[in-house]
């Protein structure tokens, strides 16, 4: 259970939270939506431990994410960040193994276990044939699915994802969340920022709506997701269809009066 | 991409940086065997010493009195720089940061100007290097305060790149005032800028060899820190990482081992970006094996090049200047080479 008690935070003198409570049960898929500045990448660095509130605090079963060790958490908890620069010719193995470090004691080598997770992970991802290929010489997509695999690598019973599918073609974006979405039905919990509310509708149990750095809705994806949140959260027209073999939901996006001003 | 197995490289290295001592103590004005340079040295290690040395004769003092200190010192400096270079590269995020880029020598440069214009000699013959020292201690600490702690509590290197570009050029302005009061010291001020290991006695072997023995087992034990830390702080924290700490003890250790090794030996350009550069393509980018060959490498290269110019050629250049004019063409190459990918 990660949960955020009454917290405030501010980057600098602009207040983006101000008594932001909202928690995250393990065995649950939860997307966190919202428009662009609401809040949403902020959320998940203070998840994470990244940011720490001004006021209130996370817990992370029970236990203030400041009282667990740096590595402990890195245990526990892994991030999928938007971005990946790597200046350095790592080589995509060497990347993902990164994912380990947590795992290995300071001044030994990777184990066999450790090897054959990272095996494992460069499979289920579709980078197996790029493993001994630099980083940099990687698209974009691909890189991303590096990060991906490394976070997945952590073995972790959280899962922090920022806009994790962004740069993915349909194929990869898919399959990349029915990797995660396997953890949380095997009692994990996958905590993503996703900006396709359809991808969205297809995977998550559960919602958080963030506007303006409150909490709008959370709640079951059918309940969250609505025309009547679409048009205040989000100033769009849409209708919200149900899919009548899998019973997910389905958001129809009208051109309508949307304006950028 | 398959890196070479780590133990050959590093015995390789030691193996070439023994053969390098020996050859560089049976070079110069008086040329020594390599058996007799061999024979000296095995003497000494066994405590034995003494007793050959009882008579005086000449090629045991000229080995462990003049050559040997300089070589250990030259050799210790190249590894000092180096080292240190690959973890600036590492903590800055850039393939071509090294120990200058934060005006650590602008600094050293500063404070030994300041002592040889002021005429400071209340330390003796270490009155320059503590001064040098000094100076690169509170440009380091002026950089950091400087460059600050971004909004998310740790230190972006562009803010730290460009703190420490303005703070060298001032100092390098304030290098040039000096040299325009210094009347008849403007030589003695040149000469030292461009570094040298003329004259090293044990004493600078000792100083420096306490600062990159402790700065290399600090970059050692941070080695996995820094591999994380080159994917920016969000992502090593998620690692297992405190950045904010790790970078801070990284960057202050990278520094103190500049520091002395300028403060000793001069300015000596390009160490700390060509080795760590040259020993990538060998070892891969994985800092836990970058540091230890860069070490080895930059003492290899620095102590082929101080012994080039005392033994090989006809009079002697400052190191400074050899290892800038070979260096930098050489960098060029490099730098043109892995601009083009397919290559």
């Amino acid at each position: 259970m990660l949960t955020t008690e009454d917290i405030n935070f501010s980057y600098g003198d602009k207040g983006l939270f101000n008594g932001l409570s909202v928690s995250f049960a393990p065995g649950c898929f939860y997307g966190i939506i919202g428009p662009n500045g609401s809040g949403k990448s902020t959320l998940v660095d203070l998840l994470c431990g990244h940011l720490r509130p001004g006021r209130g605090m996370v817990t992370l079963s029970g236990r203030r994410l400041d009282g667990h060790s740096r590595k402990a958490l890195a245990r526990r908890i892994a991030l999928v960040p938007q971005e990946l620069r790597m200046d350095f010719p790592f080589t995509c193995y060497e990347m993902v193994m990164m994912g380990r470090y947590p795992h290995i004691p300071r001044f030994a080598g990777p184990g066999e276990e450790d090897h054959r997770i990272v095996a494992a992970v460069l499979d289920a991802t579709g980078l197996a044939e790029m493993a001994d290929r630099c980083i940099q010489r990687l698209s974009g997509g691909e890189r991303q699915r590096v990060v991906f695999a490394r976070a997945l690598a952590q073995q972790t019973d959280v899962l922090l994802l920022d806009e994790a599918t962004a740069h993915q073609d349909m194929q990869y974006a898919l399959g990349l969340l029915n990797l995660v979405a396997g953890r949380a039905a095997q009692g994990g919990l996958v905590i993503a920022v996703m900006q396709d509310l359809n991808l969205a509708a297809l995977y998550c149990d559960k919602l958080v709506c963030l506007h303006q750095g409150r909490l709008y809705a959370a709640g079951p994806t059918a309940e969250v997701l609505t025309s009547a949140m679409l048009r205040a959260v989000f100033r769009v027209e849409a209708r919200i269809t149900r899919d009548p073999d899998t019973a997910t939901r389905r958001v129809a996006f009208a051109r309508g009066a949307a304006k950028c001003a | 991409m398959r890196r070479a197995p780590f133990g050959w490289i590093i015995g390789g290295l030691a193996l070439l940086l023994a053969a390098e001592v020996i050859v560089a103590a049976g070079s110069g004005f008086l040329e020594i065997p390599f058996k007799e340079v061999i024979r000296i040295l095995l003497a000494q290690l066994s405590g034995t010493g003494s007793s050959i040395s009882l008579p005086r004769e000449l090629p045991p003092v000229v080995v462990m009195d003049v050559r040997l200190p300089r070589i250990i010192t030259a050799a210790l400096v190249g590894g000092g720089l180096a080292a240190s270079g690959a973890v600036f590269q590492g903590i800055l995020r850039n393939p071509l940061a090294d120990s200058y880029t934060l005006g650590v020598s602008a600094g050293a440069a500063f404070g030994a100007a300041l002592a040889l214009l002021a005429d400071f000699t209340l330390l003796g013959v270490w009155s320059v290097p503590a001064l040098a020292f000094a100076g690169a201690v509170a440009t380091l600490l002026a950089v950091i305060g400087l460059a600050g702690a971004g909004a998310e509590g740790d230190f972006s290197s562009s803010n730290l790149i460009l703190s420490g570009i303005i703070v060298a050029a001032i100092l390098s302005a304030g290098v040039s005032f000096i040299k325009y009061l210094a009347d008849e010291q403007v030589g003695i001020i040149i000469f030292w800028l461009m570094g040298s290991f003329a004259s090293k006695g044990w004493g600078d072997a000792g100083l420096v060899a306490v600062a990159v023995g402790l700065g290399g087992a600090l970059f050692c034990f941070f080695s996995r820190e820094l591999n994380l830390l080159a994917l920016g702080s969000r992502t090593a924290g998620s690692l297992g990482v405190s950045p904010r700490k790790a970078a801070l003890v990284l960057l202050v250790g990278a520094s103190l081992v500049a520091a002395v090794c300028v403060a000793v030996s001069g300015i000596i350009g390009f160490m700390g970006l060509l080795v760590p550069h040259m020993v990538r393509f060998v070892t891969g980018p994985d800092n836990r094996r970058l540091i230890p060959a860069s070490l080895l490498a930059g003492a290899c290269l620095l102590l082929c090049a101080d012994t080039v110019t005392r033994a090989v050629l006809p009079r002697e250049i400052p190191i400074g200047v050899i290892t800038a004019l070979i260096g930098g063409p050489f960098f060029c190459v490099i730098y043109r080479r892995r601009m083009q990918p397919w290559k």
